[in-house]
């Protein structure tokens, strides 16, 4: 494995942490977004252990099966996005190209499912405020076999799943970036840093989904 | 201009007041040091030619004094002030004879909600009054508070009392007036347009005068 | 981050060619520029908070005279000169915004960080030059936005710089719709600059640093910026996620505040302070750490415990997470957590304490220069010992009964605002103005501005004490509602007096800035005669600061050193005794 600090050209430098300035940016960076989504996870428990009858139980309004498929998907793009580096630390510049454009494609893909997703919570009538007067949901909430307000349940999910989408969506350009500068041949086995750095936003990424997914979806 | 806090006329009143002093004491003494040290250094260390400062980089000693002392002073305070705040607003604090009201606040009046003559809420003769509080004196009073529309603080200076009314929520909070007269009530907590003019009176009677004041209210509520 | 060019190339690649206007002054990547620029804007938005307290403080203080000038204000917002209680909210929310986060945040964190990180550190530049530009650039429209707040129909948000739900949530209960929306917009994007910031200064701090500069030979104020970065890295977003919650309560009808449908609104004000008071630390550390220097300089002494003094510094970064119940004490917050929340408050005045004596220690048996930037380093020992003090008397649950959401919090506000991290604002800029832009700042106006600042000043904000202890409430509109605030009318005017000269005296701080910059004298390289390494490149610095990778061989307060003759002993200086430093012999975390 190339040593972070081989990719410097040597330098008179007081020892600061051992990896590049890129890297560790992004490390930095990730502990924003952490605290980010400790925001919007933490608002979402505290709203749910307040006033637990806003919230469906699993399945009963969003649709599991669909969503653990694309949770799949995601995980899928993971791996892609681990063998893409682990090729051009071997100086493999086709299998990095190849692996960065299935992970734009399933990157994509995952943004495509949840659209799909919020389509049809939207047409059988979930929003972020709630029911939609008239539309399925409504009427199942009226027999009583839905809770009978969801305010607060359509606030976290749309607000929760909708920042991440966000966060996927940018991470999906930013591939096509990267992607695009591979193509051209900028990235070698002994300077990959773009390569790295988007991985491990793409890996934060992933990894807040499989919580979201849990804690929105699962419990 | 005065550090001299107004009339308190509740039990706890004068717990929070000797607080309130000691601390004034305590910080009064640490504020006179620092600024005399101050302007003692300024004065003395001031610049001479030909002079050089006194080399140094500290000292151990003087640091565990000065974090010590200041320690110490504080965590004794937080400990004076844990007693006052429990018998206050702790979770069990309100006496259990205490009489109640219903209070509910929106912009910009405050209803307060008397018990009438049996001293229980929820029964015929209970009766609202708008901006108006109506309390016996040395008798624990226990408000259960809730909001409308936004949140609102009730203050009532004479009797160092202040707490929000937040919408969704139920607060109990706790008085004892200990002088019969007429208090006034303010918001506390920006509110809106109004803010400024959501005041109201607490008038405290004496036993005898409440007990013929609540029965007049409650006979006129029960003739509406 | 797809760059591959490191900073040190990169300035070297810049300087290769002339860079043409626009890139030299507008969108330049080098951090000195960017200080400046944030130097400006921060100060523009200075003097429009300034001028929104006045007209508060004319409001309690004249109510029944129109205010001067009053004229040019629209109908909505003061007919005839007489603000509407609707406009007064907004005027008190507003300076509370515009000073908290555009003028002191980036006045501390944007124009020093900025400026000084990379010269004190002995770096070329930031570690990513292009992102501290975005950072200025995305600071912006957001100033922007929350400028226009004023001009949109509905007016401007009125519910506290704390915006507490769900008055802020509901247009229904301000008449505010479009202004709260553009608060709160302007407020995360904001955020972003402030995030994009705080990677970059992290990152310069640990990895950037020349060779010898080991961590316990940074100067004081690198240290408060580097865990002031770190603060604002992590509470800024906590900001950024309620203001996008309680912006979709406000345009899309979700319910995050809402007590009808189970939301809750105390959610707000856990999320508000669980970020509001590091928030208050990144107002007051960086502050801290200038001083520091500057009052090393003044004394021509060493600071005193220079280790504690850092600890300090992490302890107070650390302690600010565990604190935010105490802006809470009255809100209904389950009165046991108060008791947690009063024992962390009450700790948190321990290194507080370190702080000032240790500065005081420094000052003792030294040989003090009085020049401008020390008079304001002195005055903010002198203030934020008030500040401090007057902390202890909210930390007590009991007494905050009585004291909360009073003038005593309006004063205790300002005795660390103003009299803590504005007077170190004027001891930085005065102390590192010649490094900045070059010149002078001529010190009889200096020393005129700061005398007449320091009395106005405590006459402003002294007597909000005793109008707190009166049971003066904070954010009234009109006070003579109220029977037992009636008396305190004259004190109100006193107030509003002084406020005005407070304000009229900060004009001459103005006119000495500018004329300065064009017509101050020269300076040299080492004015102040100080150790740290920006001092040992011209006035101001060329981009790319150093001509070559400077070394260091001591810490930067070796003032008065019996090993050398002048009373004062530059970072970069080799005595015969000093080693070279191997490349990473004394590692990061030495």
């Amino acid at each position: 494995m190339a040593h972070p600090v081989m990719m410097d050209p040597p330098r008179q430098r007081e020892v600061g942490a051992d990896v590049y300035n890129e890297k560790l940016g992004m490390w930095i960076f990730l502990g924003s977004e952490v605290m980010f989504f400790t925001a919007l996870i933490g608002s979402y428990i505290i709203l749910r252990v307040g006033y637990p009858q806003a919230f469906g139980e699993p399945g009963q309004i969003l649709n599991v099966p669909v969503t653990a498929s694309n949770t799949f998907l995601l995980i899928c793009s993971s791996v892609t996005m681990v063998k893409a580096f682990a090729a051009i630390q071997d100086g493999d510049q086709r299998g990095l190209r190849l692996y960065l454009l299935a992970t734009v494609v399933i990157g994509a893909a995952f943004v495509g499912v949840q659209a799909y997703e919020y389509t049809a919570l939207i047409h059988e009538g979930f929003i972020p405020s709630g029911y939609i007067e008239g539309r399925h949901f409504a009427e199942l909430a009226a027999q009583g076999e839905l809770p009978a307000n969801v305010g607060i349940y359509g606030s976290t999910f749309y607000t929760m799943t909708g920042f991440h989408g966000f966060h996927v969506s940018m991470g999906v350009i930013c591939m096509i970036f990267v992607t695009w500068k591979a193509f051209k041949g900028k990235y070698t086995a002994a300077d990959h840093r773009g390569v790295e750095v988007i991985g491990l936003y793409w890996h934060f990424v992933d990894l807040v989904w499989i919580i979201l997914f849990t804690i929105v979806y699962l419990i | 201009m005065s550090w001299i806090l107004p009339p308190g006329v509740s039990t706890f009143a004068s717990d929070i007041d000797f607080l309130y002093y000691l601390i004034l004491i305590i910080t009064g003494i640490a504020f006179v040091i620092v600024e005399a040290g101050l302007i003692l250094f300024i004065v003395k260390y001031r610049e001479r030619p030909g002079r050089k400062a006194y080399y140094t980089h500290g000292s151990t000693t003087a640091e565990i004094v000065w974090t010590a002392i200041p320690a110490i002073t504080v965590v004794t305070i937080g400990v004076l002030s844990g007693g006052v705040w429990k018998t206050v607003k702790g979770r069990n604090s309100v006496p259990p004879d205490a009489l109640p009201y219903g209070v509910l606040v929106k912009q910009f009046e405050w209803n307060f909600t008397h018990a009438g003559v049996d001293g229980a809420l929820g029964t015929g003769d209970d009766f609202t009054l708008r901006n108006r509080m109506h309390i016996p004196v040395d008798r624990p009073v226990v408000m259960r508070m809730t909001a409308e529309d936004v949140i609102h603080s009730f203050f009532v200076p004479a009797f160092r009392i202040k707490q929000d009314a937040v919408p969704g929520m139920e607060i109990a909070v706790w008085f004892e007036a200990t002088e019969p007269g007429e208090y006034e009530l303010a918001c506390a907590e920006l509110c809106g347009i109004g803010h400024s003019n959501m005041g109201g009176t607490v008038t405290v009677h004496t036993a005898e005068e409440y007990s013929r004041w609540v029965a007049e209210q409650s006979t006129t509520a029960a003739l509406r | 981050m797809a760059t591959t060019a490191l900073p040190l190339e990169h300035a070297t690649h810049a300087e290769a060619h002339e860079l043409s206007f626009i890139q030299k002054y507008i969108f330049s990547t080098d951090h000195k520029i960017i200080g400046i620029q944030f130097l400006l804007m921060s100060m523009l938005f200075l003097v429009v908070g300034g001028l929104l307290a006045l007209m508060i403080r004319w409001q309690l203080g004249f109510p029944e005279t129109a205010i001067p000038g009053g004229a040019l204000l629209p109908e909505t917002m003061a007919p005839d000169g007489f603000l509407l209680p609707e406009f007064y909210n907004s005027l008190v929310t507003m300076h509370g915004t515009f000073m908290v986060f555009f003028a002191i945040m980036p006045l501390l964190v944007g124009v020093f960080g900025n400026f000084l990180i990379p010269l004190k550190i002995g770096a070329p530049d930031m570690a990513f030059p292009r992102l501290n530009m975005a950072s200025f650039w995305v600071a912006v429209p957001a100033g922007i936005m929350m400028l226009a707040g004023f001009f949109v129909e509905g007016g401007h948000s009125g519910a506290g710089w704390t915006v507490y739900a769900p008055l802020s949530a509901d247009p229904e209960w301000t008449g505010v719709s479009y202004g709260q929306q553009l608060w709160l917009l302007s407020i995360a994007v904001l955020g972003l600059s402030s995030i994009l910031g705080a990677t970059n200064y992290i990152t310069t701090v640990v990895n950037l640093r020349a060779p010898g500069m080991t961590w316990f030979r940074l100067p004081l104020s690198i240290w408060a910026l580097f865990i002031t970065a770190i603060l604002v890295l992590l509470a800024i977003p906590i900001l950024s996620g309620a203001a996008i919650m309680l912006f979709f309560d406000q345009t899309i009808g979700t319910h995050f505040f809402d007590a009808a449908t189970g939301g809750q609104p105390l959610l707000w004000q856990h999320l508000f302070w669980y970020f509001g008071h590091p928030e208050v630390y990144i107002l007051i550390l960086p502050a801290m750490g200038m001083v520091s220097d500057v009052i090393a300089n003044g004394s021509r002494k060493p600071i005193f415990g220079y280790h504690s003094m850092v600890y300090a510094i992490i302890a107070i970064g650390f302690l600010g997470w565990i604190v935010w119940g105490h802006h809470m004490f009255q809100s209904g917050m389950n009165p046991t957590l108060g008791m947690t929340f009063m024992i962390s408050t009450m700790l948190i005045a321990v290194p507080s304490a370190i702080k000032v004596f240790n500065w005081m220690g420094t000052m003792w048996r030294g040989n003090i220069r009085f020049h401008v930037p020390m008079l304001h380093a002195v005055a903010f020992v002198a203030m934020f010992v008030i500040g401090g003090l007057s902390g202890v008397f909210m930390a007590s649950t009991p007494v905050d009964i009585y004291i909360h959401d009073t003038y005593f919090i309006v004063a205790h506000i300002h005795y660390v605002l103003f009299g803590g991290s504005l007077f170190a604002i004027f001891a930085a800029v005065t102390f590192w103005y010649p490094k900045m832009f070059g010149r002078m700042m001529n010190p009889t106006m200096g020393k005129v501005h700061f005398w007449l600042t320091f009395l106005f000043y405590n006459l402003t904000f002294f007597p909000m004490h005793n109008l707190g202890v009166a049971g003066h409430m904070r954010r009234i509109y009109d006070p003579s509602q109220y029977e037992f605030l009636q008396p305190l009318a004259g004190i109100n005017q006193f107030i509003t007096v002084n406020a005005l000269l407070l304000f009229a005296s900060q004009l001459i701080f103005a006119v000495n800035f500018v004329v300065s910059w064009f017509r101050g004298k020269r300076a040299t390289e080492n004015p102040w005669e100080d150790n740290g390494l920006e001092w040992t490149v011209p006035s101001p610095p060329p981009h790319g600061n150093f001509a070559e990778v400077p070394t260091v061989y001591r810490g930067p307060y070796e003032f008065s050193s019996p090993d050398v003759s002048e009373d004062y002993l530059p970072q970069t200086t080799r005595l015969a005794t000093d080693r070279t430093p191997a490349a990473g012999s004394e590692g990061g975390s030495a």
